[in-house]
Parts: structure tokens; sequence; C-alpha cells
């Protein structure tokens, strides 16, 4: 046994570390269309201790180390582009704490969005968390990680807006914690200094998130959608601002897509709201459909599609179906929301030159001060061809982001560099600092956010 | 071109003008029904094309069958008045173009059953009411190649049911039928009344679910128990195109024991779900809908009903949750029936 490996059976023990290629194969790729590159060992600690150690190890030994949850990221962050460990962090899956009077959760890194809802809808119906619309195996330390949102990123914005504190092990193998916590008090608010930001939207090169503090919202008993339809996409800014100022919704998207047909050249936008009683869905409903986008129905320029009760979540994992084969990567990217019909007209365009079904969609975040917008693009994992057309795709809309005003979200290789090109000088002489401060030997996650 | 057969004189010289002045959505007295009907006639606007809430009752209301519901849209077309607002036109249209490629054409053994563009309520086609059944249409992947088309009469696009319906014909005559059930009567009334009154050919005979189920009840007549329970029937309004197969609901009710309640909606007072109103473009649509909704179910409360009875799937989409809320078990008229045979019914809940 390689003396790597038995290092790390000591700290996890045996059946915690694989070396195996059919193990170290799983870790090897995501489900975009990154190149796939094998790490040297894949490990699956279960407690903070085992990470510092793990970490230690590697500092020892110059051996990259990339840490992943749910691995669901699409854009190649978790896949070890220079080998070295894959930190599985699955294992660490407690629910420490839920505070039902200051609403917050204390969950450890393996927690998932599945996990904290099952156990949040049992143990306290009134609170939920903001969960995305990816699968439930995500993580809620790997969503804050890269400024994820959901359900509630409307009011209250990116996922990573709602982090408490913080527990993360550096890369030199300190545990630090971040917020009240920091000073031994509970992990109800993440002020103040040191700020967790140095660790949130850096992909896992600058430490390795362990504990989270999530703020929890109230879960209202009613929970529903409504659906408003526009041809002309320049309407869709004004009627966001316009539902955005009611303080009414919940989660406000807007979305069109070649398929199915009923979407094709139309603009949906859903609006997801809640109450504790029916009279005050009613007032609810009245406000934002008929008061609100009365005008639009009256003028014939928008439709009212009906309310149907139940939590919706946008999932364009679902486009991976639009062609065989299963494969599907988009760019996200945080839009300022009036750039809305440029980013579907333009990204129409790119889909349609590249002969891949169009999906673009907005996620309005906090009061409408920017869209999460993303554009998808279906392949056939089996057709290097259309893997090769998507992988343009992608690229042709990283710079379409940022020509449009925004910047990327959660960047793969080719929109990071765009970034690094872009970025503020002084910025980047900032980072660049951090980055050597806090991984001297550069072994977090090495391939992405090279800044140094 | 299709063209409808309506009979002006006819409509001209009419003495009733009931397709109007028994209107439940516009108080409408018979003088200004025959001016507004003569407008329609003439292709002038008038405020009934502005105001029709498209629910199909006039097709019934009219005892000379002229089909006043079906030139109402066609002049909402004509002149460019649409009932919903055009990107819900749109998308409506849109909804019925094929995508997952073509169906698979099988010859069906009689008696057949088609499912419509209700393929994924297949579900509710199981136990002895159905055995033997060949059925069409059960790929909800394939299915809007069957799409009866009939919805647009909602949107006021007869142009796109008389492009679309003889490719729909053809497809399902290919199976060979010569007798085929709807699951939905908005098909059967697509092929029993619409496809005549325009002058498309049906190859084949239409039958509809009902009329079925009451049949084949009489055939397991020794297994059924009375049920025992207060029912009321959501009328759809495509029941309206088929108006002498409504007999078969209370002939249905009696066979299985259970009580048609008595109330102010029902037959040809029947209210409509109001899945399509809400949509409509005309001021308060919504609000409309939504009262229209909470007359029809306190009626139904009111009554004493146990359980509401569907047909139409739109109208289980648009009620079925409102009347749970208020202590109603909504289903499906086949699964009362299965229920009635001693099965447990797939949708019963």
């Amino acid at each position: 046994m390689d003396h790597v490996k038995e290092a790390l059976a000591v700290i996890v023990g045996e059946e915690h570390v694989s070396t195996e290629p059919e193990e170290l194969y799983i870790y090897s790729y995501d489900l975009g269309t990154t190149e796939p590159r094998r790490p040297d060992y894949a490990v699956a600690p279960r407690t903070t201790e085992e990470v510092r150690r793990i970490v230690e190890l590697a500092n020892q030994e110059k051996i990259p180390i990339v840490p992943l949850g749910g691995g669901l990221s699409l854009a190649g962050l978790a896949v070890p582009l220079q080998g070295g460990i894959a930190l599985d962090l699955k294992r660490m899956d407690t629910i420490i704490e839920v505070s039902e009077k200051a609403r917050y959760a204390v969950v450890e890194c393996g927690v998932s969005q599945g996990q904290l809802t099952a156990y949040l809808e049992k143990n306290h119906p009134n609170l939920m968390h903001s969960e995305p619309g990816a699968p439930p195996q995500a993580t809620i330390a790997g969503n804050v990680a890269i400024h994820g949102q959901g359900d509630l990123a409307q009011p209250y914005g990116f996922n990573s807006d709602m982090v408490n504190g913080l527990e993360v092990v550096l890369p030199t193998g300190e545990v630090c914690k971040f917020g009240s916590c920091a000073v031994g008090a509970n992990w109800y608010t993440q002020h103040p200094l040191p700020d967790v930001g140095l660790f949130l939207g850096w992909a896992g090169t600058t430490g390795i998130i362990t504990k989270v503090s999530l703020k929890l919202y109230p879960r209202k008993k009613i929970q529903g959608v409504g659906q408003f339809v526009v041809e002309d996409e320049e309407l869709i800014p004004e009627i966001i601002y316009r539902i955005t100022h009611t303080e009414a919704a919940h989660d406000v998207v807007a979305f069109s897509q070649a398929i199915p047909p009923f979407a094709s050249g139309l603009h949906h936008i859903t609006i997801n709201l809640s109450a504790d009683s029916e009279k005050e869905l009613d007032f609810k409903m009245e406000l934002i459909f008929d008061d609100t986008l009365g005008e639009y129905i009256r003028s014939g320029d928008g439709g009212f599609l009906g309310f149907n009760r139940g939590l919706q979540r946008p999932q364009i994992s679902k486009t991976a179906d639009w062609r065989k084969g299963g494969g599907f990567e988009y760019v996200g990217a945080i839009m300022p929301v009036e750039t809305y019909p440029q980013c579907y007209r333009r990204g129409r365009e790119i889909s349609e030159r590249h002969d891949i079904p169009y999906t673009v969609l907005g996620r309005v975040i906090g009061m409408s001060h920017a869209m999460m917008f993303s554009w998808t693009y279906a392949f056939n994992r089996a057709d290097l061809e259309t893997i090769r057309q998507a992988r343009e795709a992608l690229h042709e809309t990283d710079d379409l982001a940022l020509e449009l005003g925004g910047t990327i979200w959660k960047p793969g290789i080719y929109g990071q560099k765009l970034v690094l090109e872009r970025i503020d000088p002084n910025t980047l002489k900032l980072m660049k600092k951090v980055k050597q401060l806090l991984d001297p030997n550069g072994i977090m996650n090495p391939g992405n956010w090279e800044v140094s | 071109m299709y063209e409808l057969k309506f009979n002006e004189n006819e409509c001209l010289s009419c003495v009733t003008c009931d397709c109007l002045t028994k209107c439940q959505y516009m108080d409408i007295d018979k003088d200004t029904a025959r001016t507004e009907i003569s407008k329609i006639i003439n292709g002038e606007d008038s405020f009934v094309l502005h105001n029709c809430v498209t629910c199909y009752a006039c097709e019934e209301y009219c005892e000379k069958g002229n089909h006043p519901f079906y030139l109402i849209v066609e002049r909402q077309e004509e002149l460019d008045i649409p009932p919903l607002p055009k990107p819900l036109i749109r998308r409506g249209i849109q909804t019925g173009i094929p995508f997952r490629g073509e169906p698979d054409i099988y010859e069906a053994k009689e008696p057949a059953l088609c499912m419509g563009v209700f393929s994924d309520l297949l579900y509710l086609i199981q136990g002895k009411l159905f055995d033997g059944l060949s059925l069409i249409s059960m790929d909800p992947r394939k299915m809007f190649h069957y799409f009866c088309q009939l919805m647009y009469l909602h949107y006021a696009r007869t142009s796109v049911i008389k492009e679309r319906l003889p490719k729909i014909i053809e497809t399902i005559a290919k199976h060979n039928a010569t007798e085929i059930v709807f699951f939905h009567d908005e098909c059967y009334g697509t092929y029993a009344s619409y496809a005549p009154a325009v002058g498309i050919e049906v190859p084949f005979k239409p039958v509809h679910l009902f009329e079925y189920l009451y049949n084949r009840l009489n055939e397991l007549k020794d297994e059924i128990k009375p049920l025992n329970l207060k029912v009321a029937y959501q009328r759809p309004c495509s029941s309206r195109l088929c108006s002498d197969k409504h007999h078969f609901v209370s002939d249905i009710f009696n066979l299985i024991g259970v009580e048609n309640v008595k109330r102010e909606y029902v037959d040809e007072n029947g209210l409509c779900c109001g899945g399509t109103i809400q949509g409509q473009r005309r001021e308060g649509s919504r609000l409309r809908a939504a009262d229209v909704q909470q007359r029809n179910i306190d009626d139904m409360v009111n009554a004493g009903t146990e359980v509401c009875v569907f047909n139409c799937p739109a109208c289980f989409n648009t009620l079925a949750a409102l009347v749970n809320r208020r202590g109603i078990r909504p289903v499906f008229m086949s699964d009362l029936c299965r229920l009635a045979i001693g099965e447990e019914p797939a949708g019963w809940r």
C-alpha cells in the first residue's frame, strides 16, 4: 500500500479511503462537459478533526485536495483537475442544532438539501430554508460555497447571504470559526468580523467548510404557484419590478424554452406565494394578479394561466431530455434584471446556431437586485460532437454574460479565465495575497481560480 | 375549406332566443338577444362576442341544433375579438403540437377506447369495466397526435381546429376501429357534433364514455352494490355538445345507487369549472371565475354532497382540490362505477 493511502487509512479507517479505479472513476467527472480527470485517492472523513488531519497530510505531501458535497456543480468545480485527494464530505451529515425561535440551523457540511427539508418538515414544521432547484442530494455547504439560490431568493437573496456562521478547516490545517460562534456565542449571526466572505464563492480554494449555520424562515401553511405569460420579452423587467414591489411573492422566475412547444417564444413568469390562511392568500393573489398585472391582461399583452397549490421549483435538469443521451450543462450568470430581453434573444441565437433547443431562465434575486440567469445546453453523453457543440455554446455564453454587464456564477475554467482577465487589477492582487496567505502550498482545488 | 353549417333564417326567426336569454353569465332579454344575434350573424361587433365566457352551453340551449356557440367563436376570430389574451392563445395553440416522434399505429380490436390527450390518466382504465378494451393513445409522449383540438373553441381559433382535425381523425382511423369510445367527452363532442357541423368526415362511430359505462354496468349488474352516497356531477363544457348523452349521468347514478343531490346548478344550469374564465381578457376574470367556483361549491355543500363526480380532467384539475377542502371527495365517474362493483378505484382518495 502506498504510504499516503496508509496514512489516510489511519485517519479515516480503511473502508473510507480508496484507490480502486472503479471508485476513483466516480470522482473523475461531473455531469457537465468538463473533461474527466481521476483523483489519486478518494477519502470520506466523518469529523472535522479527520478533515484537519487529511489537510495536514496533504500539505506534508504537497498533494491537491478537492472537497465535494453532492458533486453536482456541473461546471467541473469538483473535478480533480490536477489529481490528488477527492475529499467526499457526505458522511459528515449531522444536523447539529435547529433554533426554532432564532430561526437557524447548524449543520455539518455533508447535510443535503433534502435531508434538511425532511428534518424540518418533521420536527419544525413552521420553518423552512431556501432550497435550490438542484437534486435533493445537493449539500447545504456546497450550495452556500458557490453562492447558490433557492425558493426564498426573491425576498432574501442568495443562500450565501443566509449564512450565520461557518466552521472552516484552513488549507494549512487550522480549524477556524466565523460569525457569532467565534466568540463562543450561539450561531445566530455572521457578525461581527471576521467575515465569512473569505470562503464563499471561492469554490473550495481557500478552505474546507465543515459546519454551516443557515438562516431559516417562516414556513406558511399554504404554498402555491401562479403563472403569468407574455409574448414580448421587453415586458419582463417591468413586470418583475412591479411584482417585487408588492413584497408579496416568495420566488419569481421567468423562463422561455423551445421544448415543450407551448413555451417556445413565450415567457412564463412563475410566482410562488405562501400564506397562513385563505384570507391572506386571496389578498396576495388579488394584489399581484389583479391589481399589479391586471393592465397587461386587459391590454391583451399578458395572461393569467392559473394558480396551483404546492411548491414549484425551476428544474432545468429536465432539459437533459431534450436530446438523446441525457447530458446538460448551463452557464449561470448573475445579471441585471433589465438585461432579460437581451439574455433571451442572444441566448436563443447561440442555441440555434449550435442546433440545441434553447432553454433560458432567470430567477429574481433579492427584490430585483439581480437575476440568476441560466442558459442550458443539452447534449448526448455518448456523442462527442454534441458535447463539443455544447461546450462551444457554453463558452460563447460566458462571453455573452460578461458583454451584457453580468458576472458569471460558479464559472468553469473558461469562464474563470474571462473573469480574471477583466477583474480590477488591485482586486486581483488582493485575491492573490489572500490565496497565498491561506494556501501557501497551493493544495486547495488547484486548477480552479488560479489567481497566483 | 370547411364551413360551419348555420341556418341564418332559422335563427333569425327563432321565437325564444334561448341561446342568449338562458346564458348564465350575461343578463340578456329577448329583444336584446334578437338584436345581438342578428349582429353576430351579419358579422358585426356585439357585446356578446366580448363577454362570452365560452362555456359552450348555448349549443345545448338552442333547441334547433343550430350551433350558436360555434358561430360566436367563428365571429370572435373573424373580428379579432379574442376571449383570452394573445399570449395564452399562442401558448394554447403551441400546446397541441406533437414533438416526440410519430405514434405507433396498430390494429385496434373492437371495442376500442381512445384516451385522446389524457394518456397520463391511463391508470383510471382498469378493472372489469374495461376488460377486453383495446386502447388507443396510451403514450403521453405521443398523445398530441390524438388531440381532438376542440379546446381551441375557448381560444376563438376554429381555424386551428379545422386545419388540424382532419389529420387527427386520419391518425385515429389508421387503428381501424369502427366504433371508438372516447375517454373525454370533448373528443366525443368533436366527432359527434363539431366535425359534422363544419363538414369534416369522421370514418368511425364515436361512443360516449358514459354510454359505454352504463352498458357495461348493466352487464355486471349482479356485482353492483348500491353505494348510498350523495353525489353531485360537475358538468363540463363539452357535455353541452352532446346533451343527448347527458341522461347517462342520472342513469348510471340510479344503477349504482347514489343520490344525485338536488341543487340549483345542475343539468342545464350547470356551472363552468372556471378554468377558462379565470384567464380571460375581460376585466375581473380571475375574480369572476372564483365567484363561479364559490357559488358552485357552496351549492354542492348546501345540498349535502359527499362526492363530486367528474368526467373532464380539466374540470378535475381546476375544482378537485377546491371541493376537497370543503369536505367533498372528488372522483372520476369511471372510478365511482368501479367502486360500485366492489373494486378499489385507482383515483379514489
